[in-house]
């Protein structure tokens, strides 16, 4: 025990020297999250309002034989703007993305409505892209709206309570909380939590086998009388110690920045108090130790410094792809997914965050698998630390 | 005291060492000398327990390096090839570091690290972190720090590689002062005067087996060759005949 300490305290500081553990540790993680999470915030806003308060711009052609339709969709933020001569030309525009959309009004339209004929119009969008699909529907909420104007005046005309053409009256009631709207967005934090504890150990790990062989140290080290279980778990120690510290701080990270975030105004509220925050690190606490483990097993496989940054790397994403399955597929927490590391954290934080009731057993369940699969990891990482080749 | 008996070891194919034997003794410098790829590394290597022997044994002070590692490491001092220091700490911590690893009582480390310090002549650059130290520099603190903790039994591998004159001096000065103490010095190298100058027994390695073993004069004899050199080149061609 008392060597163990002794390889830690010496991890440690050397650690704390280093500006690039430093950076990795106390910099890149818990400062890289919330800039992305704001970013993506601030993006989504911006879409969300950007949609309805943006004049949309929409080439129109044969605006000569519509004029009420065009004066209605100037009135609906629509600013129809002279367009190419003909439809095939329209056509040929939102297919190179010269126009997002277009509409073609063809000759006979105040013909057909003059007779009561369904009156032919064109929309041209291109589906595929995002922006003009948008678009693409606020011109059709606008026609639409216009249809049901020119609808409800026909049938007055004609003594026609315009009610008969609505028999349903829906109202949707929405149940979901604020907090509950965010979720999806905020499920990302778990990522990022995840992502700031890994890279505040990475350079430790890495240094505790391809680096200290790289520099020619880890022979002299092994040739001293101390075993190498002791010398592994020292280092696993501190590697965990920088990985708590990455994680603690992207958690305070995430809770400051959270109040600046405008979330109100995508409908958000979510739970990121200090009473979250201390539950959260008390989630993820157990996660270090598998991290850490995985880390150095990792590293001790490759051959050189390089090599190692690159594998670990992989490491880095590995953890998200339990979470991005569940996401996609929008599962709800099951007891089983509490067996998986870094899934049952990322699920147990958003009913946290949602400011939903957590299953304690869900969270027992939790604790103790990732702890085991943690001590399982070291257990292989300390015997394959004893092998003859470790040294290359 | 330094016993190897018939020791094997293999890397795959390549059989790095097979079948070296010979004894170092307490107070007298024991030169193993051979070619680059000879077997050197690799039997200095099983000596300080990074390898296993794949047959034969051999120990330290009469403990078995593979039935008792951890005892046998207690013996050694080990300045394995191209020893190579924690950048961010000081001389003296890197020093201290193996110090303490080498159970070391903490309130004695402090003296035990001046003493080695003052006995390496390393003061004016002990408190100075290690990162761009030169060879020179490098090597002396890894030394001080297989040192440290007053071996009997001192394995160097290749000590005097990329040192200058002055530095190789210092160093002859610190493996006869070793000597002087009773200690029992093993070194490895390739370079012939270096060997010549300083031990008292040679034992030349060439394809993983001992060509000669003995004193210097032991080998002239045995060899018929008056120069050290032409003795080395005989044995080494004997055995790359067989």
């Amino acid at each position: 025990m008392r060597t163990i300490l002794i390889v830690f305290i010496k991890e440690v500081l050397e650690n704390l020297r280093d500006r690039r553990t430093l950076a990795s540790a106390l910099v890149m993680g818990p400062i890289f999250g919330p800039i992305l999470f704001a970013f993506m915030i601030n993006l989504s806003i911006e879409r969300s309002f950007e949609d309805v308060e943006r004049t949309l711009e929409l080439p129109v052609i044969g605006q000569e034989y519509a004029p009420n339709l065009v004066r209605y969709l100037r009135g609906r933020n629509i600013d129809v703007i002279d367009s190419p001569l003909d439809r095939t030309a329209a056509i040929e525009a939102v297919k190179t993305g010269q126009h997002d959309i277009a509409l073609i009004i063809p000759r006979a339209f105040g013909e057909q409505l003059a007779d009561t004929m369904p009156a032919k119009i064109e929309l041209v969008s291109d589906q595929a892209n995002s922006d003009a699909d948008r678009g693409a529907r606020r011109v059709r909420s606008a026609l639409r709206g216009y249809n049901s104007e020119l609808a409800t005046l026909r049938l007055s005309a004609r003594g026609v309570n315009p009610m008969v053409l609505q028999p349903l009256n829906i109202d949707e009631i929405d149940v979901s909380t604020p907090s509950g709207r965010s979720a999806m967005l905020l499920g990302m934090m778990s990522y990022f939590f995840i992502f700031a504890t890994l890279m505040g150990g990475m350079y430790l790990a890495i240094d505790a086998t391809a680096g200290e062989r790289e520099r020619g140290s880890l022979e002299p080290l092994l040739s001293l009388p101390v075993t190498r279980d002791q010398l592994i778990l020292g280092k696993i120690g501190a590697t965990c110690l920088f990985m708590c510290l990455s994680l603690t701080l992207s958690l305070l990270s995430f809770h400051v920045a959270l109040k600046f975030m405008p979330l109100e105004q995508l409908g958000m509220t979510p739970n990121f108090g200090p009473a979250v925050v201390i539950a959260a690190f008390l989630l993820f606490a157990p996660f270090v130790l598998l991290g850490a483990a995985i880390m150095t097993l990792v590293a001790s496989f490759t051959k050189s410094y390089r090599e190692a940054q690159t594998w670990l790397s992989v490491v880095l994403i590995a953890p998200t792809l339990p979470i991005v399955v569940v996401s996609i597929l929008t599962l709800r927490p099951k007891l089983e997914f509490m067996f998986v590391p870094s899934l049952s954290q990322h699920l147990l934080l958003v009913d946290m965050v949602k400011n939903e009731p957590v299953n304690n057993l869900h969270v027992l369940i939790s604790v103790v698998s990732t702890l085991l699969f943690g001590a399982l990891f070291t257990w292989i990482c300390a015997r394959l630390y004893r092998r003859e080749g470790l040294l290359g | 005291m330094i016993k190897v008996e018939d020791i094997h070891k293999s890397f795959g194919e390549v059989r790095a060492v097979h079948g070296v034997s010979f004894d170092a003794p307490d107070g007298k410098i024991t030169g193993l000398l051979g070619p680059n790829g000879a077997g050197k590394s690799t039997t200095l290597r099983v000596l300080y327990t990074v390898l296993k022997p794949d047959a034969g044994s051999a120990a330290i002070d009469g403990v078995d390096v593979v039935g008792e590692s951890l005892r046998a490491r207690q013996r050694i001092g080990a300045l394995p090839h191209g020893s190579g220091l924690y950048p961010h700490l000081t001389a003296r911590e890197n020093v201290a570091y193996f110090a303490r690893l080498c159970g070391i009582d903490k309130s004695e480390v402090d003296d035990r690290v001046d003493e080695i310090i003052r006995l390496l002549e390393i003061e004016s650059f002990a408190a100075r972190r290690t990162k761009g130290f030169s060879q020179g520099q490098r090597t002396k603190v890894s030394l001080a720090r297989a040192l440290v903790h007053d071996p009997q039994n001192i394995i160097l591998d290749e000590p005097s590689n990329g040192l200058d004159v002055m530095a190789t001096r210092s160093l002859r000065r610190l493996i006869l002062k070793l000597k002087d103490l009773g200690r029992c010095v093993l070194f490895s190298s390739h370079v012939m005067q270096e060997v010549a100058a300083l031990c008292d027994d040679i034992c030349i390695i060439a394809r993983g087996q001992v060509a000669i073993d003995g004193s210097i004069d032991d080998i002239r004899e045995r060899t018929g060759c008056d120069y050290l050199e032409d003795a080395f080149v005989h044995a080494i061609n004997r055995v790359e005949a067989e």
